[in-house]
């Protein structure tokens, strides 16, 4: 019998400071709309120590605005640590004193890896909105390619949340013999229409900035500040459930009294804006990267080419699966996540799911939280366990 | 690992190599032991947080559901298992009816575990004391039991009757000498191995 208690972790350690590494790929990639990609490189860190038969990697794939950056910190001052920190790191769910972690930015992100932001080298200019658009199975393939320089021929786990865990479905399907293991979170076996709707509000609010200039902002000089932060103050809100702007904000006022005016009035309006400012300055995110990121949301859609089938998507899937769903997650819902169970199960996969309690929306996968810890955890366990890591 | 005795009881009723479906699992000991020594394909549902992190600790593959929520038969489908079982749980459900159903669908065959309102303890306490009975199968007091449908052996063989459902076998766990003569007055817990009839859909 085993005896289990939720408990708050005792705050284990963090990686410290890591330095992130780049990997230049000379071969012409071939993307799923038909454009050709020359060369490319991609940005990527690592936690913990390969090793000898390479059978400890764990691929952290990013969602929308994440990056590369998953743990750790990139110097001694640095006060944010990376953005899936509290779940990677020695002690942590995915514990680096037994798995070896590779974070890896995308191509078409504007993080360091290939993307709108960089030059074309066919014209000497940005890319800019001549950047082709990249899909979740373009992502994989270059991600196989940083495996294959990375000497590991075999995933032990390839775990992401939202998007994140678009891209593990991918390689499931794709690579099946490259991962032991899938870890899905807050994740979607494809967006429903008004998923699709609420990415292209934020899309218009970007492309409609006059600051836009069709895409070719940075030849301009600009950048369309209104536009990203609108489309972030949308994004923001969604990932965010009812009850929890209620639990913060409720209807305070910010001056204490109404002034019947169009100037921030309640505490909700100042913070989005803040959240919105905060995106469209400093985070420094390319407006472009925004409109592909979303778009390869859009397109992920493994049952297409199988009659809308998800059972006969899942079928390639060797991996077995760990599915995680949190109850205040409306944009993906636990509901979508029992979809991806369901058709697992159907499909003849071996899968576990839990449904984690949580205010947080779709925020929570994120962040800390005790049941989730420890169900991540206990995963990691048995993935080490079953191949003696 | 030692089981239950409950379990011991019900493990010939489960074939080698079978795909089992244990709803409401708990910490998947049963499946956990089915898996190590009879090679089965297990599967677990369970809604308690607790007894999911022990169930994937013990290498089972744990679903969290409500057993009162989930459509079984869409979630799986048609004839998944080969053995479909619920041990202590029925009397909890807002309609078993359903739950045996759906698990006759889903499987070949079932295995329900449920304690025995017609224990001659339960009786007594009730003819005498005049109050609900509380024992170490019922421990819980009227207002706060999850057992909301109790039933007696000869309940649950009138419905298997009334519903076309074959039963294999039935066995009892009870101290009493007698218990496998007089089950509904002597058993105190009822293990009984289901299909469905002949002509049931």
């Amino acid at each position: 019998m085993t005896t289990v208690t939720l408990s708050e972790s005792n705050a284990p350690a963090s990686v410290g400071v890591v330095t992130p590494e780049t990997l230049v790929i000379d071969d012409p990639l071939t993307l799923t709309c038909g454009a050709v990609l020359p060369s490319y490189q991609l940005v990527y860190e690592t936690y913990g120590k390969l090793n000898e038969q390479a059978s400890n990697a764990v691929l952290i794939c990013h969602a929308l605005s994440g990056d590369h950056h998953a743990a750790g910190y990139h110097h001694e001052d640095d006060k944010t640590p990376g953005w899936w920190d509290h779940y990677i790191g020695p002690g942590k769910a995915i514990d680096t004193n037994v798995f070896f972690v590779v974070g890896v930015n995308n191509i078409g992100s504007c993080r360091g890896s290939t993307g709108p932001a960089s030059i074309n080298p066919a014209t000497q200019q940005p890319y800019g909105p001549d950047f082709p658009m990249v899909t979740c199975a373009d992502w994989v393939v270059t991600q196989a390619k940083l495996a294959d320089h990375l000497g590991i021929e075999q995933w032990a786990v390839v775990a992401g949340g939202s998007l994140g865990g678009m891209q593990v479905q991918q390689w499931a399907i794709d690579f099946p013999s490259r991962l032991k293991h899938a870890v899905i979170i807050a994740s979607a076996p494809r967006l429903s229409a008004q998923n699709i709707a609420f990415n292209e509000v934020a899309r218009q609010a970007i492309m409609t900035d006059p600051e836009f200039h069709g895409g070719h902002f940075l030849a301009n000089n600009t950048i369309p500040k209104q536009g990203l932060m609108l489309a972030r103050m949308l994004g923001h809100l969604t990932y965010l459930s009812d009850d929890l702007m209620g639990q913060k904000f409720g209807r305070e006022l910010r001056s204490g009294h109404v002034n019947y005016s169009y100037d921030v009035e309640f505490q909700v309006e100042s913070y989005l804006r803040y959240q919105g400012e905060k995106f469209a300055t400093k985070s420094n995110f390319d407006a472009n990267s925004y409109l592909l990121m979303t778009k390869a949301l859009d397109y992920f859609d493994p049952a297409l080419e199988h009659n809308d089938d998800l059972v006969a998507a899942y079928a390639p899937i060797e991996a077995q699966a760990l599915v995680v769903a949190f109850t205040t997650d409306w944009r993906f819902s636990p509901e979508r996540s029992l979809e991806m169970v369901k058709a697992l199960r159907q499909a003849g996969k071996r899968v576990v799911y839990a449904e984690v309690e949580s205010t947080h929306g779709h925020d929570a996968f994120l962040l800390p939280n005790a049941y989730y810890e420890q169900v991540f955890a206990a995963y990691m366990r048995r993935v080490a366990v079953e191949s003696a890591l | 690992m030692s089981l239950k005795p409950e379990f011991t009881r019900l493990l010939d009723w489960i074939p080698q190599g079978a795909r089992v479906l244990d709803l409401g699992c708990g910490s998947a000991d049963l499946l956990a032991y089915l898996m190590k020594h009879k090679g089965v394909q297990g599967v677990g549902l369970e809604m308690n947080p607790i007894s999911i992190i022990a169930s994937i600790s013990n290498g089972v593959d744990v679903i969290q559901a409500d057993l009162n929520d989930i459509n079984l038969v869409n979630m799986f489908g048609e004839n998944a298992f080969d053995v479909v079982l619920t041990t202590q749980t029925l009397q909890s459900m807002q309609r078993p009816d359903y739950l045996i159903d759906s698990m006759l669908r889903i499987g070949k065959r079932a295995i329900v575990t449920f304690p025995n309102f017609g224990y001659w303890r339960n009786r007594l306490q009730l003819m005498s004391g005049g109050k609900m009975p509380v024992s170490d199968s019922l421990p819980y007091q009227w207002y706060d039991t999850p057992n909301t449908h109790l039933c007696t052996f000869a309940d649950f063989e009138t419905f298997c009757q009334e519903r076309n459902i074959y039963i294999l076998e039935q066995r009892v766990l009870g101290n009493a000498w007698g218990a496998e003569w007089f089950p509904n007055l002597l058993g105190e817990v009822a293990l009984y191995h289901i299909e469905k009839g002949i002509g049931s859909h």
